[in-house]
């Protein structure tokens, strides 16, 4: 499905996308006191008929960056381009048909199904709204077909969301998603709520749906290993921008960036020899508000391998250090080559100003952390 | 690794066929926790892992004396020292939780009091339960804050929950935990809630706890992952019981129950190729029988046979010796054939 993507122009092309929450204080005058960039300028392309996998912690602007290009989301600054058309431009009929075309999967199905409609009128609304599926028997046909491609019996049409378990709501989430044969399908955290048995099955029916109706996929997941599974590409975010992007299995084999490296060597692997032998990068301190992103690189107050020079003031652009891999640190290529060695938490912390604590026993205790940087962040 | 774990001794905890069940009025009562034993030992840890709502937050809670009285019937044997905790006095379980054992769970924020400063709701703990005055009381707060890795511990005494990011609230409370040196420490999903990146912190200080105060850890969780990087012996619940217990490198590389071994089928691992397949258990925990007609599992379970029902068994499925430090609830269990030298672990299960 995949062959020959890389000479054709790519389903969706983003260039410098921003979204910038503004913070408001006061009671009486609503005033900005600052922005929250929830996305900083992402540029990404997704090929059709592939996966594309955007990972990273919460908070990191993964959702956000989601609704943007559906435009639930008025982007601050940059461009969405969707099969040769900038969304941006579009307005009313036009607008309404590129959404249908571009359909999202949410992570909490119960949340975005309405409970007093049964399955049946779920899966009809948006084929009677669309002025699809050819009149009433052709949208029960067509409803039936849906069913049937997502696992469900038909005798689950006059049922209502509360009466199945999360794992079927999913697969109704997923049969409204493609009711309208979209193109694009966002599928933001599809898994997240699932049980692990369960989640199984959701995956292998989003894989079999790509296949069966040539679906282009963005699948926004927290979860390194689920997003490793499922896509062609991941890209991986930190504080509202992508730190590296690379095909699946090129990330794992060798991760380029430094938080690359420690978020998968924090990802736990259910194999005792595994986790007994992999290296473990733990980092120093949380995430950072978005609202005060750090200067330079967004990374370095955490990062084992921050060098004295470039990483505190110097912005560090996403390039291609080889064929398909694109990564966003000053330092990727002496870091690949072994010649740059990581510090360890303790050393970030104590090199971010936060004191080293020393224990009875003389043992330096592991992950002293960075100050000030866990501050709550408001909400508009 | 020995059945009793790295360090042997008097279990500091001992389970025994402990049953949990709610009634309500006017519903059939519901069988939470159905004949569960374990014991931890000192500088142990153990993993209780399952699916949603298999009763582990229940067992947990049983165990701490914290359910409610009214319309709960709690049976069977929990000892703690070799004391029953069972049908105790409320004072004789106040007085032990918090002072020799003590309780972390997935939502810090919920488990603390938003209205009273972190280093308030330390120091009393510390006044409740060892004899301080309030000015040792705080300087022992600043100790405990520090040895969790909350920097700047003296600033953040005054600060309340809601000041705190999710990372900082679980260290507080864990320092809460800590604060009288138990000898058991049941966590709750305790990072469930957290990013990867701070739970792999979180992680690497129970390891430390345990290692450096001998404490007996229970892990709750439903994560496989967890499990393999910190349990010593690992039970796999399923509706309300245990279906399998092993030491961890036995259980990963050869899960017998049926149940144990299609969640290790079905998650994704982070060093498993692209293409790699998941092979999901079907249906969901929901599809599970009472145990009192059959095995719970056999509406999913590809091993299924008559004798699984108890109509034709004539007993429940019981819980068995399976080998040395091994035990299982099942009646045609995974087979292995005789593993080639050099087969990964999982390599034999999938
Ligand atoms: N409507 C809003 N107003 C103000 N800030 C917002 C708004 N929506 C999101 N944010 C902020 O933008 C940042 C990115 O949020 P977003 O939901 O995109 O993150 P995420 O990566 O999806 O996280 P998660 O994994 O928790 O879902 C966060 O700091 C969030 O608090
Ligand atoms: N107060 C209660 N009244 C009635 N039933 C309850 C009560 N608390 C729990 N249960 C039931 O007991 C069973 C076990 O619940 P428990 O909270 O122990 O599950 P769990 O394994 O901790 O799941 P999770 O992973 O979702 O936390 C569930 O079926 C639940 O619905
Ligand atoms: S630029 Fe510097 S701080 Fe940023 S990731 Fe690279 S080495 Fe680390
Ligand atoms: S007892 Fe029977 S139904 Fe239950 S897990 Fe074993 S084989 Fe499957
Ligand atoms: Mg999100
Ligand atoms: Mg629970």
């Amino acid at each position: 499905m995949t062959a020959g993507a890389g000479t054709e122009e790519p389903l969706l092309r983003v260039r410098g996308l921003k979204v910038h929450f503004p913070i408001k204080r006061g009671i009486v005058f609503d005033r900005t006191v600052g922005h929250v960039r929830a996305v900083d300028g992402v540029d990404l392309d997704i090929d059709r008929g592939s996966t594309y996998g955007l990972v990273g912690e919460s908070g990191c602007g993964k959702s956000t960056l989601g609704r943007a290009i559906l435009r639930l989301e008025e982007p601050t600054a940059g461009e969405v381009v969707f099969d040769g058309t900038d969304v941006a431009s579009l307005k009313g009929e036009p607008l309404r048909q590129m959404r249908q075309r571009m359909q999202m999967v949410f992570q909490d199905p119960l949340g975005s199904l309405d409970p007093r409609q049964n399955v049946e009128s779920l899966l009809s609304e948006p084929l009677h709204a669309h002025g699809l599926g050819g009149g009433k028997a052709g949208i029960a046909e067509k409803v039936r077909t849906l069913l049937d491609a997502v696992g469900l019996p038909a005798a689950a049409l006059r049922r209502y969301p509360h009466e199945f378990s999360g794992g079927q709501r999913q697969r109704i989430g997923i049969a409204r998603a493609v009711a309208l044969e979209p193109d694009l399908l966002i599928a933001d955290e599809p898994v997240s709520a699932l049980d692990v048995s369960v989640q199984a099955q959701v995956l292998n029916l989003l894989e079999e749906l790509q296949e069966r109706l040539g679906l282009t996929y963005l699948v926004i997941a927290h979860d390194l290993a689920v997003v490793r599974h499922i896509s062609d590409v991941v890209g991986v975010m930190y504080l509202g921008s992508l730190v590296e992007q690379a095909p699946a299995d090129d990330l794992y084999e060798q991760p380029l960036h430094p938080y690359t490296r420690s978020l998968m060597s924090a990802v736990p692997v259910p194999d005792p020899v595994v986790e007994e032998t992999r290296e473990r990068i733990l980092l120093a301190g949380d995430l950072p508000s978005p609202a005060d992103p750090p200067s330079g690189c967004r990374f370095h107050t955490r990062c084992p391998w921050r060098q004295p020079t470039r990483c505190d003031d110097e912005v560090p652009l996403l390039r291609e250090l080889a064929p398909g891999r694109l990564v966003s640190c000053h330092w990727a290529e002496e870091i690949r080559d072994g010649a740059l060695l990581p510090k360890s938490a303790e050393e970030v912390a104590a090199s971010m100003g936060a004191s080293v604590r020393a224990t009875g026993s003389g043992r330096i205790e592991t992950d002293a952390l960075v100050q000030g940087v866990d501050q709550p962040i408001e909400r508009r | 690794m020995s059945a009793a774990g790295p360090l042997s001794g008097a279990p500091v905890l001992e389970v025994e066929e402990l049953a949990v069940t709610f009634s309500r009025k006017g519903e059939a009562p519901v069988r939470a926790v159905d004949g569960v034993s374990f014991d931890v030992a000192p500088g142990e840890t153990i993993g209780l892992v399952g699916e949603s709502g298999c009763g582990k937050s229940v067992t947990s809670l049983a165990v701490m004396g914290l359910l409610p009285k009214r319309g709960v019937s709690v049976t069977g044997s929990v000892r703690f020292n070799g004391q029953e905790l069972v049908g105790a006095g409320d004072s004789m379980l106040r007085r032990l939780r918090g002072a020799d054992m003590a309780m972390v769970f997935q939502d810090p924020l919920s488990s603390l009091n938003p209205t009273v400063p972190i280093g308030t709701q330390v120091t009393e703990v510390l006044l409740e339960h060892r004899e301080m005055d309030r000015k040792e009381a705080s300087r022992e707060a600043v100790v405990l804050l520090d040895k969790v890795g909350i920097p700047d511990p003296v600033r953040r005494l005054k600060e309340y929950p809601h000041q705190l990011s999710g990372g900082m609230r679980q260290r507080a409370l864990i320092a809460m935990s800590l604060a009288c040196s138990p000898r058991l420490l049941i966590a709750d999903e305790p990072t469930t809630a957290l990013d990867v990146t701070i739970q792999a912190q979180i992680l690497e200080l129970l390891k430390e706890l345990v290692v450096d105060t001998g404490t007996a850890l229970v892990m709750i969780t439903h994560d496989l992952g967890v499990v393999a990087g910190l349990c010593d012996r690992v039970h796999v619940m399923y509706a309300g019981k245990i279906i399998e217990s092993a030491e961890r490198h036995e259980l990963f590389a050869r899960p017998r129950q049926p149940y144990t071994g299609g969640l290790l089928a079905s998650v994704p691992r982070l060093d498993a190729s692209r293409g790699t397949p998941l092979r999901p258990i079907r249906g969901s925990a929901r599809d599970a029988i009472p145990w009192t007609q059959g095995c719970a599992f056999a509406p999913r379970c590809d091993n299924a046979q008559d004798d699984c029902l108890t109509e034709v068994s004539g007993e429940i499925v019981p819980l068995e010796y399976d080998g040395p430090g091994r035990e299982l609830r099942c009646r045609h269990p995974l087979e292995y054939p005789q593993a080639p030298p050099g087969a990964t672990a999982l390599g034999a299960a999938r």
